[in-house]
């Protein structure tokens, strides 16, 4: 179906056609259209979700942790502070192995106030032991929410299927989407083999885990993450025979013969590609990486797609305050590490794109030839700059 | 991306001009485009300056461009105050026009607009809309208005779709549709040119 949409309606419209059993949700801008949208579908009787309007995004957790234990399929969606107020529950979901779906509207947190967009919020939980896929533009957002239940499910993991707040969440934008019964029959009915409410089968979750089990118990879930990574090609892989639409764990953008490449995540992507598109017709070879699970880390991936680049950007929409570049930048790095010296590619940390400060085209090419120059000398002069900071002379302008 | 029509919107929240952005998506999507509307979220609030914008491709997969629009082929101008405090001509092309909601002629407003060389248009859309809405909603007319002078699409097209739209939006108020319908004829009718 040929259809335009918001991210955000584009969310809760694959939400209505999975009618999942609990949604549990506390509005915060820019997700908040999406409990909004939803919230109709349900007065409307178009699903039969129960909806759990609660005073917190703590409690929004703890319903979703509550019903997904007793063995329901539970949402929510959230955003920044939110996401940050639902800290010590993430963890509880996590280690407790609750496949619950969330919707992040990423934007930045607050310090100072900013209500637009930035990763800081999901890059913040990135250790809490969700899986996390983030989209470049609505019809991204759209797929990556339908294939996330047999991704969850399957692997007993928690998910946050992530997309840029205000950029694609309030842009409207074309999209194509699936009829319901294919939404229905590719999501499938919820089948845990264990939950709170088998009677047959008396069960806690959530208890002590005391040392001699904590360790454990920890392990179990960092092999779930590892393992997910094949589910996540699986489920792609069912998902493209519906919809004719690929996704892998990276998307490479004329990576073939590119000799700078930028590796980045969410909405700039397209418009480092617009950049990369414009600048092959000058016969410069760019290339983009995007990122679209950063949850387990496309570490293989990136390995084998770096292989050879001469000079690459890994920019990060968080400030990972690490003194040397934020958290995509250290672990692309740490998975080139092992590339014999030759094909290993000169490497930058660039941030930018902090509380919504705007990325263009002609930005992306100041970056490009910023590599070229960097490729020229053969040595990264900065290895860790910011993007369009007023003032900044080791920084990026453009 | 050359196939692409930008368009920039300046308006002050409340008067509709992100609504205007939208309702320009969503016709031009009607008409077989790929569409993107979006407005710029900031601190809004009631008479504050807003910016929204849109791009409008021939099919193909659009643009894959994430961006606020800097050099915008178009630029509509809802509220005429802002030309006072806003560059609203910034970055504009100069084959391109921008379209002002003003009683004045458009050789008096260029005189406001600090050099700018293109096509200047002018159009009264508070006295239309008092007219044909009895409410100062200046939005449907300088809809119409960025159709007619921008031409991302067909005239007859917008309109039959946009009588739908209405049509189906406001089915137990038949004089609401009406009412918009003239707005928008009138609009593309008395637009100025200079």
């Amino acid at each position: 179906m040929r259809d335009r949409m918001s991210g955000n309606e584009a969310v809760a419209f694959a939400m209505k056609q999975i009618d999942p059993d609990v949604m549990g949700a506390f509005p915060i801008t820019p997700s908040t259209e999406i409990p909004q949208y939803f919230s109709k579908y349900i007065a409307d009787g178009e699903v039969h979700t129960e909806f759990v309007a609660v005073e917190s995004e703590h409690s929004a957790m703890s319903t979703c942790i509550g019903a997904s234990a007793a063995g329901a399929r539970a949402i929510t969606a959230t955003s920044s502070a939110g996401l940050a107020y639902m800290w010590e529950l993430l963890y509880v979901a996590a280690s407790s192995r609750l496949p619950i779906v969330m919707a992040v509207v990423n934007r930045a947190l607050t310090g100072p106030i900013n209500i637009n967009n930035d990763h800081s919020d999901s890059m913040g939980c990135r250790d809490s032991g969700w899986i996390q896929i983030y989209a470049e533009n609505n019809q991204e957002v759209y797929d990556n929410y339908i294939q996330a239940m047999p991704v969850a499910e399957h692997c007993r993991l928690p998910i946050m299927i992530c997309q840029d707040g205000f950029i694609t969440s309030h842009a409207v934008e074309n999209i194509e989407l699936l009829e319901d019964e294919q939404v229905r029959s590719f999501v499938g009915e919820y089948d845990p083999e264990h939950y709170l409410l088998k009677k047959d089968e008396p069960l806690a979750v959530g208890p002590y885990g005391i040392s001699p089990y904590y360790m454990e118990i920890k392990k179990g879930q960092a092999e779930a993450m590892k393992e997910s990574r094949t589910r996540i090609y699986e489920v792609a892989e069912a998902f493209a025979k519906i919809s004719g639409r690929s996704y892998g764990m990276i998307e490479e953008y004329m990576m073939d013969d590119a000799d700078f490449a930028v590796v980045l995540i969410g909405s700039s992507a397209g418009t480092a590609k617009a950049a990369a598109h414009g600048l092959r017709e000058a016969g410069i070879k760019a290339g983009v990486i995007k990122v679209r699970v950063f949850r387990p880390f496309p570490w293989e991936e990136l390995r084998k797609a770096l292989r050879g680049v001469k000079a690459v950007a890994v920019m990060d929409k968080s400030e990972g305050f690490s003194g040397w570049g934020g958290p995509l930048f250290a672990e692309t790095r740490a998975a080139l590490y092992d590339l014999e010296e030759s094909a290993r590619p000169l490497l930058q940390s660039l941030v930018y794109g902090l509380g919504g400060r705007d990325v263009t085209v002609s930005t992306f090419e100041a970056i490009y030839e910023d590599l070229a120059r960097t490729a020229e000398a053969g040595t990264v002069e900065h290895i860790y700059r910011h993007v369009g900071v007023r003032g900044d002379e080791e920084g990026i302008q453009g | 991306m050359g196939n692409t029509v930008e368009i920039r919107w300046h308006g002050r929240g409340g008067q509709g001009a992100k609504t205007a952005c939208l309702l320009l998506a969503d016709a031009a999507f009607n008409s077989g485009k790929q569409v993107q509307g979006f407005p710029e979220y900031g601190p809004e609030r009631m008479g504050a300056p807003i910016t929204a914008y849109n791009r409008i491709s021939e099919g193909g997969s659009g643009s894959s461009v994430h961006s606020n629009i800097y050099n915008p082929d178009f630029v509509v101008v809802v509220d005429e105050t802002l030309l006072k405090s806003v560059d609203v001509t910034a970055g504009l092309s100069e084959n391109g026009a921008i379209i002002v909601n003003s009683r004045k002629s458009p050789q008096e407003v260029r005189r406001q607009l600090r050099g700018y060389k293109g096509k200047v248009c002018t159009v009264d859309a508070g006295s239309i809309s008092q007219e044909t809405l009895g409410r100062n909603i200046p939005n449907t007319p300088m809809l119409a208005a960025a159709v007619e002078v921008s031409h991302v699409i067909d005239k007859d097209r917008f309109l039959a779709d946009m009588e739908g739209s209405l049509r189906h939006k406001f089915a137990s108020k038949p004089q609401v549709v009406e009412g918009n319908m003239r707005a928008l004829r009138m609009s593309m009718k008395q637009l100025k040119v200079g």
